[in-house]
């Protein structure tokens, strides 16, 4: 168990008196692709929004249950911390639009206030911006603004953005439902390399995205985590008949 | 950086927001004290009207400060009349502003020279418009008196509102056009795309969409009709007797709150006036915030449709 970053046992989320997540238990291994999917509503979303403490920013939202970051309860954590561990991608491309391609990179360290040499956050930049597979095309216009540049370069400096503050764990919230097929593969190219480092947990509505991409797909119904399993064992042998419903489209 | 220097960073992140969040509220909670204490005061000034006169000062006819009788009736029909007949008046303009600026023609130098325009009509002080109005419209005024056959005064209660119109378009205005300029297009297009004309997409996307904002706007310019007090007080005639007919109501001179306040502060000479008139300041402060809560309630149940 110690090659497990995320851990849910018995986690309940509410909106209000909604009840959008019911009791989901389920343990996320380290450099992994996990894939989570099922229909709108299902409260998969607000799962992933729990897990670096966004889902409170909403007023009235309101979780219980544990989630754990390795052995640490991330509700008892630091929020500033657990979100500085686990970062996160948007649906939408959401780069800062006042700052610079460059700026956008590092706005982590600037808006905690982390004074960082200008050598090391040179570096910081170019690293990151080569993970997301992004430095070859905005090198010569790193001051440029970030949101001259198309929605799939947006998208991966945003990823750019999340990899400069070395998380533990990226979550990304349908992070190319809002993208073109070729912007798509280039990011869904970048969910391989990724998770050499990080873990990545993609909420994504495109099930061959999920197929894909991911080593492990949890599928949630109706704020219930209904089945997790091996990507593979799951989109051809599903133990669940409304899992098997859903990935055949027979749904409703 | 190792764990524990952030997790440190991350305390003392956390120990300014927590500061900033309570300098927030500090903030508000002065404006707030300060409502309460000036209400507190109207309170406390007006107690030895509101004790020696009782609830009959809202209803009293007579306002005679030589003997002593105050009542409020007179002033709080000015009030309310002079108000909605300028905001009955004002409303077709504001909404036609808003319209034209917000969806026929949000930009350009004609929008932005109409706009500015606009915005101007509220910069301008308001004894401006008491002067204008008093040298232009009252003459004209007279005229339509004389032609309509009621006494001709050319001050009163109808002017006061004509001017008062004038000097509330722009607040709904205003708001009304970047409500209007803030619909999403693609609401719009769906309109569009189904055959509407621009006419009919005002009136069935625009509009529905925009209703509980503009009618906000109605309800800020409202709250400025009602305490507004230098181009009244000019204008409307100041009689604190009230006519019988509403003809001559309505024509004839006659006082709101805040312009008998305005005119007989100073010779208040005895208590007793004194805290009358204060009184009427309260009852001034209530019925605004009784008009704000009512209509409140009516742009909520605009929203929740």
């Amino acid at each position: 168990m110690e090659n497990t970053v995320v851990s849910a046992t018995n986690f309940n989320a509410w909106f209000g008196d909604n009840h959008v997540v019911k009791d989901v238990t389920i343990n996320i291994e380290k450099n992994q692709c996990i894939a989570v999917m099922g229909p709108s509503g299902c409260g998969k979303t607000t799962f992933l929004r729990c897990i670096n403490r966004m889902h409170e920013l909403i007023p009235g939202a309101t979780a219980k249950g544990s989630l754990k970051l390795y052995s640490d309860e991330i509700y008892t954590m630091n929020p500033i911390y657990v979100r500085y561990k686990i970062g996160m991608v948007f649906q939408r491309p959401n780069p800062f639009p006042n700052l610079s391609i460059y700026d956008n990179v590092i706005a982590g360290y600037k808006l905690n206030g982390l004074k960082v040499p200008k050598a090391d956050l040179d570096n910081i930049v170019q690293k990151s911006l080569t993970s997301a597979a992004l430095w070859n095309e905005v090198k010569d216009s790193l001051y440029k603004k970030g949101t001259f540049l198309s929605g799939g370069q947006q998208q991966r400096l945003c990823i750019a953005r999340a990899i400069a503050m070395e998380p533990e764990v990226i979550l990304f919230d349908e992070p190319t439902s809002a993208l073109d097929p070729i912007s798509t593969s280039s990011v869904e190219q970048l969910f391989h390399e990724l998770k050499e480092k990080y873990t990545l947990i993609i909420v994504t509505h495109n099930m061959q995205q999920a197929a894909r991409v991911s080593d492990k797909t949890a599928f949630f119904y109706v704020g219930e985590l209904v089945e997790f399993d091996d990507t593979k064992q799951m989109f051809t042998a599903p133990s669940d008949v409304r899992t098997q419903n859903y990935i055949t489209g027979r749904f409703n | 950086m190792d764990k524990n220097k952030r997790l440190d960073l991350s305390y003392s992140q956390m120990k300014w927001e927590t500061i900033f969040k309570r300098l927030l509220i500090v903030m508000s909670a002065i404006i707030l004290l300060l409502v309460v204490g000036v209400f507190f005061t109207l309170i406390v000034e007006s107690w030895p009207s509101i004790k020696s006169l009782g609830v009959k000062f809202l209803w009293g006819k007579v306002w005679d400060p030589v003997n002593n009788i105050y009542g409020a009736y007179p002033f709080l029909i000015g009030t309310l009349l002079t108000s909605f007949t300028a905001l009955i008046i004002s409303i077709p303009f504001s909404y036609a502003i808003a319209i034209y600026l917000g969806e026929y023609n949000p930009k350009g130098w004609l929008s932005d020279l109409l706009k500015n325009t606009i915005e101007l009509i509220a910069a301008v002080p308001s004894i401006i418009y008491g002067f204008w109005a008093l040298f232009v419209l009252v003459p004209e005024v007279r005229k339509l008196e004389t032609a309509i056959h009621v006494t001709p005064y050319g001050v009163g209660v109808f002017t006061a509102s004509l001017v008062l119109a004038v000097m509330i378009i722009p607040y709904a205005a205003a708001l009304g056009t970047s409500l209007i300029r803030m619909v999403p297009s693609p609401l719009k297009e769906g309109a569009y795309a189904l055959g509407a004309t621009r006419f009919e997409v005002i009136r069935s996307v625009i509009l529905p969409y925009t209703r509980s904002g503009l009618f906000a706007g109605i309800l800020l310019s409202l709250g400025r009709a009602l305490g507004e007090t230098m181009a009244v007080t000019v204008l409307i005639g100041n009689t604190s007797a009230i006519a019988n007919t509403f003809k001559d109501i309505f024509f004839g001179p006659g006082n709101t709150m805040a312009s008998v306040i305005a005119n007989e502060f100073a010779e208040a000479d005895h208590a007793l006036y004194l805290s009358a008139l204060i009184e009427l300041g309260l009852v001034l402060f209530f019925v605004t915030v009784i008009i704000n809560l009512i209509g409140k309630r009516i742009i909520t149940k605009y929203t929740n449709n």
